[in-house]
């Protein structure tokens, strides 16, 4: 029978204690904010509702680069644009949404085609009006991007910092024609001043609570799933290829199936975030896209620690609180902190901060 | 242990998202959000300044309602989701009575849903592109009836030109002037080959095709001119290149919008010597109340070279305004500041007033100036009185029929024909 | 011709032009006369401006030329006691330096905030550009006459003609030569004589600038009742000939033109990549605070510029070895501290070096202020070189792409000649076997990071003349810079080279057909492509360094 204990998710401490902080969270995040009155002191406001949102639907990005990073050796700089496309196919969704509530007061136009002069939906907008093939889209976009990017690159064996690079190219290429007002996607402005998700007003707190617990839920979900192919068969290939692509193809592996199919998996994962923080943040713009954004999420992972998949998500969490934290209370100075973070950890804590924390439970 | 980390988790939960608890009650706090990094820092940082010194200046002056004033100053970084997530931490987590911020027409609308959400009051600096009047919101800042189509009109009389070249950054504030300007050159009879519209992306830099095509345009016997709302970084590049292709402000001038004594403190001022911009005011413009703001201002931030800008005005008009509004309505109560505002006075710095109107815009002079070499403007042309600003644009089509009137119609988009109140704050 | 009672030095100057215009303008004497005149300045709108400046120019006083031009410059003002008018010697100088109006003579010097500037707007100037311009044809500065004569150009009427007919045959220089020439061909189209005009087409067709084209074109408009404004048919078809034969010159050297740009926008690309293609080659060292290195070499011009105010010409050649050195320390400081214990690890390199981009990114913001900074073009960079009437070449781009193609020269040289390139490339090569051989190789490493971080910094000098000088210059760029290496392929500096000329050619391009955008976009896919068949590059890197196991 399955043990438990004996079993991939009970082996799995850090996962296990991961699992039970989300649980945690979208317990306690409900009642301190519906129950809880507004008075008192330990009242969740709508606005650490959406903050936590924020850093789990980062914790999902961080995810998704450390299964292809620490455990298949890819390193991806673009992972901001699979990020992104997901969220701009829910704010799509969001968008067709608004119907005769916009600024013009167009049925079917958002405001921004209007004010561009366009008399009709281009055809990519088809369909988007309808939440299941939103949803579809949202793991169909990035999924289908990272398919064809990837294989091209990976049959071509582009590896290493090379491909790194590349995939800065590609969510900087992206960025550029997302910024374009002609492309339809709202140009600079983006998407914003969402109305309701299926009918339910993005404004109020209940469904700001719902939308946290499913992103909490889906983060669960995603580690889980995450850790279910690392550890698997496949997980253990993927471990070679990492270690050592050329000898793992010597043995006979198709290496480039493998890592085709772990990125592609990843950009959906990074999809479905991005798809989860968009109705959350209330605002989805070509900026996302910034190389930079792909960079800062990396970072995440190599701070939380990489390889291990809950450190990536500790990774994000942390980082971007302290960034919260620091813009706040320092708001003159915190680049300093937050660059001198980076550089420390980076020298003295090659495995990030729960490789120092496995590191002294193993002395004790 | 698991009951530890849970333990961690709600630390981490509580810093995070609890509210501030002790709210001073002698204070009365106003919130600044505007760009400390990033991009468009070398913009914002001096409007965040700015309200630090009138703050400062107030406070001397013994507070409001006899409570002293106390900045709380955000940095959003020019990032656009942390403009709405520091607008919610400034109104529900610091509960500010007021916000001075935003510079791009991305971030003010980010900051827009959480402002009418939770109900707070936004003075906003700078020119944009109408099309919107929110009830939350004050512009301060120049609508294009204020700034673009008076420029327009000085080139087509008092210069004569005939060609037009329309040359933007492309976002929405260019993309809606240019639309403006372009239904208006219609209507006096300028035809569509006399205009050329053309976008080029943020912080471009390579600008010689583009120079070369203007050149070019202009180059067909009729008087040209560019009107210009290339935004930041790229200005610069731009500037240089014309000056390098030898195209003089005699020859094709170029007025802008977006460069003011602030950016041309970070150029050479060479290649700009004689081109054209439009604003409401001018670090030039000799009036004691000017001369006085410039001094205050040296003192403040202890460097008698920084210059003054449109935008600072616009922030000591908004800021006074606000102060005039408490003490009417003797309250920092936004829906009671909301009722004292429209019809509100004060002095702006150019000798003239500036007035609340109930589409929440103000009424502003215009100006138009030469650049000179040492960074200031020569006002070459000034409007007869002040300019009321019109939120919604009487020459674009969808718009014409749109009025504002958060007075008597208490409703941003009117439609006058279809009298049917509709947009962002319509549920 | 009136001999003026004192004057000295200043009068053998003016003499010739005075004879020249001698025959033109009425000699009306009297300094009272023109003192009176030159102060309805003070007080007059600017359409009245140009009409007293015609005024003056027309009495033909000596100090016409001097009054107008310092006008025309902003150098005209008033003393606020006195209401006197003064030409003032340098514009925006504190104290100013005063000249008399009448005799021309220095006349002491006073507080700038005691004078009040005499303005002028674009239209004023444009006026007194031409009227100027009559004076300056006599000048014996060649590149002074022939402006005026393109000045001259803009607006021809008889006086001015006059004068052109005058100067020909006086005039040595063949320039001037032929644009009076084509002065006077331009303003026979509009005569009588078909024969004449026959004759000036025939001239004008040698002739490429726009403004000729244009004019030879309205001869073969029609005017609304359908017929010809040039009547005469043998004159129309030659027009047409003259016109078609200028459009192919005319595309030829816009092509021309196209390739320039090119090439001056991917020397920029050239000059960011070099120092990355060393660092990145040599040490697989991602450093993504290469362009905040380069945004301390253009803020080294800044300071430079600030150090030495009088002497911009030269600051740039001054600013090029101290950037060199200060972002040259900056990369070996960063060396011995944070990336020697990370070798192996390029991607922790990554982040180090992201982190400390952060910190130098707002170091700059505390010293300096947010703002951007403003870096002054020297004159020998400003401006372009005319070389035709369709081809002009900035100066500062010119100046670039020799620079980078020096630049590239010198590190040639570096690498293949020097010892210390020899030990570079040895360990880029086989870090194992050149420690075997005795090469010390953490000094080599300080030192190349010194060498590509040094390069950064000359590269960021350059871009001080092209761009904004702010803290964030190096974001910029950065992306670029990382992409020009890759296509040329890792370490190698005819890569970059190559890759980035190409990659800024290509962009060039398409730039005219698909716009900035699309063209930058299409090369950033073509780039993706690329990499797909030749997956090192262009120049792959020699050695198993870039292996994997």
């Amino acid at each position: 029978m399955y043990s438990f204990r004996n079993g991939i998710v009970g082996r799995d401490r850090g996962g296990v204690r991961l699992l039970a902080v989300l649980a945690a969270v979208a317990i306690a995040a409900p009642i301190l904010n519906q129950v809880v009155p507004a008075s008192s002191p330990l009242h969740l406001s709508a606005f650490g509702i959406t903050l936590i949102g924020k850093y789990l639907c980062f914790g999902m990005l961080a995810l998704a680069i450390d299964l292809i990073w620490g455990y298949c050796g890819i390193l991806s700089l673009g992972h901001a644009a699979f990020f992104s496309l997901g969220g701009y196919a829910m704010g799509m969704y969001l968008m067709r949404q608004i119907g005769p509530r916009g600024v013009y007061g167009n049925p079917v136009l958002p405001d921004f085609m209007v004010f561009l002069n366009w008399k009709s939906l281009p055809w990519f907008w088809y369909g988007f009006n309808h939440f299941p093939f939103a949803l579809l889209m949202v793991g169909l976009a990035p999924g289908l991007l990272a398919l064809v990017f990837g294989w091209f690159a990976f049959r071509s064996r582009v590896t290493g910092v090379y491909f790194s690079i590349i995939t800065q190219a590609l969510t900087y290429a992206l960025m550029l024609g997302f910024f374009r007002n002609d492309m339809g996607f709202g140009g600079n402005n983006g998407f914003t001043d969402f109305k309701d998700i299926l009918g339910f007003d993005l404004h109020s707190d209940a469904t700001r609570v719902v939308l946290l617990v499913i992103t909490a839920v889906a983060l669960g979900a995603s580690y889980l799933a995450c850790r279910v192919i690392v550890e698997s068969r496949a997980g253990r290939v993927m471990r070679a290829i990492r270690d050592a692509e050329s000898r793992t193809r010597f043995l006979g592996y198709p290496v480039e199936a493998y890592k085709l199919w772990l990125f592609v998996f990843s950009a959906i994962v990074a999809g479905v975030a991005g798809a989860l923080y968009v109705p959350q943040i209330g605002i989805i713009n070509p900026s996302e896209f910034a190389p930079i954004n792909s960079i800062e999420a990396v970072i995440w992972v190599a701070i939380g620690g990489r390889g291990t998949l809950y450190g990536a998500i500790v990774g994000a969490v942390v980082v971007n609180y302290a960034k919260t934290y620091l813009t706040g209370a320092f708001p003159e100075v915190w680049l300093y902190a937050l660059g001198a973070l980076f550089v420390l950890v980076t020298l003295f804590l090659p495995n990030g901060i729960t490789g120092l924390a496995l590191a002294r439970r193993k002395r004790k | 242990m698991k009951s530890k980390s849970i333990f961690m988790t709600g630390l981490l939960v509580a810093g995070i998202g609890f509210s501030n608890v002790a709210a001073a009650q002698d204070t009365i706090k106003v919130g600044v959000l505007h760009s400390l990094s990033g991009t468009m820092a070398i913009s914002e940082t001096t409007l965040k300044d700015t309200i630090l010194m009138m703050i400062d200046a107030q406070n001397k002056k013994g507070g409001l309602l006899g409570k002293k004033l106390q900045p709380v100053v955000v940095d959003p970084a020019s990032n656009w989701p942390l403009f709405a997530e520091k607008a919610a931490q400034l109104l529900e987590k610091d509960k500010v009575a007021v916000v001075f911020g935003c510079w791009t027409s991305v971030s003010r609308k980010s900051v827009l849903p959480v402002f009418e959400k939770d109900n707070g009051l936004l003075f906003y600096p700078v020119q944009y592109e109408g099309e919107e009047s929110s009830k939350n919101v004050i512009y301060t800042g120049a609508a294009p009836n204020q700034q673009a189509i008076p420029a327009v009109d000085y080139l087509m009389k008092e210069v004569g030109v005939k060609r037009w070249v329309l040359e933007g950054t492309d976002y929405v504030y260019p993309r809606t002037t240019n639309k403006i300007l372009e239904a208006y050159l219609h209507l006096k009879g300028v035809k569509p080959e006399d205009i050329s519209i053309n976008y080029t992306p943020f912080g471009f830099s390579d600008w010689q095709t583009r120079v070369a095509a203007i050149k070019k345009f202009g180059s067909a016997g009729k008087k040209t001119a560019v009107v210009s709302t290339i935004n930041g970084d790229a200005n610069v590049p731009f500037y240089k290149e014309l000056g390098n292709q030898k195209i003089s402000a005699e020859q094709i001038p170029v007025v802008a919008f977006s460069v003011g004594e602030e950016e041309l403190s970070g150029l050479d001022t060479k290649p700009l010597l004689g081109h054209l911009a439009a604003w409401n005011y001018f670090e030039s413009i000799n009036t004691p109340a000017n001369k006085a703001f410039i001094n205050q201002w040296h003192t403040f931030i202890k460097n008698p070279k920084r210059t003054t800008n449109d935008p600072m005005e616009a922030h000591y008009i908004g800021f006074n305004l606000w102060v005039k509004a408490v003490e009417k309505a003797k309250s920092t109560d936004v829906e009671k500041v909301l009722a004292a505002l429209p019809g509100l006075e004060t002095p702006n710095l150019t000798g003239g007033t500036a007035k609340v109107l109930p589409n929440h815009h103000i009424t502003k002079p215009v100006y138009i100036g030469e650049v000179k070499g040492d960074g200031q403007f020569n006002v070459v042309w000034k409007s007869a009185g002040e300019v009321p600003g019109d939120a919604w644009s009487d020459y674009l089509p969808g718009s014409k029929d749109i009025e504002a009137d958060w007075v008597t119609l208490k409703c941003g988009n009117y439609n006058k024909v279809t009298k049917k109140c509709s947009g962002q704050n319509f549920k | 011709m009136k001999q003026p009672g004192s004057g000295g030095r200043w009068l053998r100057v003016l003499l010739p032009a005075l004879w020249s215009i001698g025959h033109v303008y009425a000699q009306a004497p009297g300094d009272t006369a023109f003192l009176s005149t030159l102060g309805e300045l003070r007080e007059a709108t600017y359409s009245d401006k140009a009409a007293i400046a015609e005024r003056l120019s027309q009495t033909g006083h000596r100090s016409v030329r001097a009054v107008l031009t310092a006008l025309m410059e902003d150098r005209l003002s008033y003393r606020n006691s006195d209401q006197k008018i003064f030409i003032v010697q340098t514009a925006d100088e504190d104290p100013a330096r005063l000249i008399d109006p009448l005799t021309l003579k220095s006349a002491g010097s006073a507080p700038a905030d005691s004078l009040t500037k005499i303005g002028t707007n674009n239209s004023l100037r444009h006026t007194l550009r031409t009227v100027v311009a009559h004076f300056s044809l006599s000048s014996p500065d060649a590149a002074v006459r022939l402006e005026a004569v393109r000045d001259m150009l803009q607006s021809l009427d008889e006086p001015t003609l006059d004068l052109l007919r005058k100067r020909l045959p006086v005039e040595t220089n063949g320039a001037v030569k032929r644009e009076i020439q084509t002065g006077l061909a331009l303003a026979t189209l509009d005569g009588t004589d078909a024969k004449a005009r026959l004759e000036a087409v025939a001239t004008l067709s040698r002739r490429v600038s726009q403004d000729v084209r244009n004019r030879l074109a309205l001869l073969l408009d029609k005017s609304p009742d359908g017929s010809f404004t040039e009547p005469d048919e043998k004159v129309r078809r030659a027009a047409a000939a003259a016109v078609a034969s200028i459009d192919e010159w005319r595309g030829f050297y816009s092509g021309i033109e196209t390739l320039f740009f090119g090439l001056s926008l991917g020397s920029v690309l050239v000059l960011i990549a070099f120092g990355l293609a060393i660092t990145f080659g040599v040490m697989g060292v991602i450093n993504m605070a290469h362009g905040e290195l380069m945004m301390l070499g253009a803020y080294t011009t800044y300071v430079v510029q600030m150090i030495m105010p009088g002497h911009i010409g030269l600051s740039i050649l001054v600013a090029i070895p101290a950037a060199f050195v200060v972002a040259g320390l900056v990369g070996v400081a960063m060396e011995r501290t944070i990336i020697q214990h990370l070798y192996g690890r390029p991607l922790e390199t990554l982040l180090a070096t992201f982190g400390v981009s952060l910190v130098l990114q707002q170091a700059v913001r505390s010293i300096f202020s947010a703002q951007n900074r403003s870096v002054i073009t020297p004159e020998w960079m400003s401006g372009s070189l005319q070389l035709n009437g369709a081809l002009a070449i900035t100066y500062n781009r010119l100046y670039t792409v020799i620079f980078t193609l020096i630049v590239f020269a010198i590190l040639l040289v570096v690498l293949k000649r020097t010892r210390i390139g020899l030990d570079i490339r040895a360990v880029s090569q086989n870090r194992a076997m050149a420690k075997a051989m005795g090469i010390r190789t953490e000094w080599v490493d300080a030192m190349t990071f010194g060498l590509g971080s040094g390069i950064a910094g000359v590269a960021g000098v350059a871009l001080s003349q092209l761009t904004n000088v702010g803290p964030n210059l190096g974001q910029s760029y950065i992306i670029d810079s990382f992409l020009v290496v890759v296509f040329g392929g890792v370490g190698n500096l005819w890569g970059a080279l190559i890759g980035g000329m190409s990659m800024g050619i290509t962009n060039k391009l398409l730039e005219p057909y698909a716009g900035a955008v699309l063209a930058k976009i299409l090369v950033l896919v073509g780039l993706i492509l690329f990499i797909q068949t030749r997956p090192r590059g262009l120049f792959p890197q020699a050695g198993r360094a870039g292996e994997d196991k």
